[in-house]
């Protein structure tokens, strides 16, 4: 199992597990609100509301 | 080398790339586009002493401007602005395609609801409303009545953007359950799967199920064209099987027992995961190759 760590999710404020790996600009699931968060630094780490996705995301 | 790496959001995609730069050695500068501002004369000071950067722009609008900026400044990208600029756009796509004498979908653009309602007719039924700008399958139409044609024009004229008053027309393709997705490195396949779904759409973002897919001289052919026909890069190339005989005999699936193919799209930031997680082949580090291959060749450009 990959490493974890832990931090606050922003919306909750409760304390949430996400890998320890995460690169600033990941996206990762709140495990407490199943929300989208953005990873916006990693040292330390720290989470933000994702944005909404617009129209013109994709490939 | 030193790479830039153009990003809004890091998907699994990027990760793997990043990861594959790391191992080798190779620096890099992830550049979130949020945060820069483009001048019209000199690069943003994130991109100085890059030797190239890798355009993985999640926002197809960011994509297009950013690697004009970079144009302007001799700053090298992939995938190239003239190759975003086709790319993004079904429009210009599908008549790069035409253009090149690649197969793709008879399609037809019409500018009001009243003549999009008479291309649709002349088309008959089922037949496809795309949106011009737009991916992972979203906002596309199977159109398969006069009445559900009306409701859907009706809905895309006031959707608000003028994008969706551009109505892109297409034939339905008739295929096995199943589409194909090469990626490739300036038209060489680093390798190809198939994405089934028993919905019509069968994008991975949508959760088809995707097994490898082994590339034939045919297939080989065409994408290489179609590369070519979009100034090239690394490309993202979806195919149809047409002409296929009983689309839902699972053994001519297999075998491959079909006409011909016919592209429907080329993407330009494409999303690898999904491939890399299907075939044997380490795709990230088969981009990263062709990455380096790009700045050596540029470097001795220079000298």
């Amino acid at each position: 199992m990959a490493d974890m760590i832990t931090t606050e999710d922003p919306l909750t404020g409760e304390e949430i597990e996400i890998p320890a790996d995460v690169e600033a600009g990941e996206i990762v699931d709140s495990p407490a609100t199943g929300a989208e968060l953005e990873v916006i630094s990693v040292d330390p780490v720290t989470l933000e509301e994702a944005p909404e996705l617009e129209e013109d995301w994709g490939e | 080398m030193k790479v830039g790496l153009l990003y809004s959001r890091i998907r699994r995609d990027e990760k793997l790339l990043l990861s594959e730069l790391r191992d080798r050695g190779h620096e890099v500068a992830k550049i979130d586009v949020r945060d820069e501002q483009f001048g019209l004369s000199d690069p943003p000071e994130s991109f100085e002493s890059v030797d190239i950067v890798v355009d993985r722009c999640l926002a197809t609008s960011r994509s297009l401007y950013i690697t004009r900026f970079l144009d302007a400044y001799d700053v090298p990208v992939v995938n190239s602005a003239a190759t975003a600029d086709v790319c993004s756009d079904k429009v210009k796509n599908s008549l790069a395609l035409e253009r090149a004498g690649v197969p793709t979908p008879a399609t037809e653009v019409a500018f009001t609801t009243d003549s999009a309602l008479e291309t649709i007719e002349a088309f008959g039924y089922p037949c496809v409303i795309k949106p011009v700008v737009g991916s992972w399958g979203r906002l596309m139409a199977k159109v398969e009545s006069r009445s559900a044609a009306e409701a859907i024009l009706e809905h895309k004229a006031t959707l608000g953007h003028y994008q969706h008053k551009v109505f892109y027309v297409q034939e339905f393709v008739e295929k096995p359950g199943r589409d194909i997705r090469v990626v490739a490195v300036d038209g060489e396949p680093i390798a190809a799967m198939t994405r089934s779904s028993d919905h019509w759409l069968t994008n991975a973002a949508k959760g088809a199920d995707v097994q490898p897919f082994e590339v034939d001289d045919r297939v080989r052919e065409l994408v290489a064209t179609a590369s070519e026909a979009v100034g090239g890069g690394l490309l993202g190339v979806d195919l149809m099987e047409t002409g296929v005989s009983e689309p839902d005999d699972s053994e001519t699936r297999e075998t491959g027992s079909h006409a011909d193919y016919t592209v429907h799209e080329i993407n330009h930031t494409v999303e690898f995961k999904a491939l890399n997680d299907a075939v044997d082949v380490d795709v990230p580090a088969a981009a990263v190759d062709w990455l380096e291959s790009n700045v050596e060749r540029g470097t001795e450009a220079t000298v």
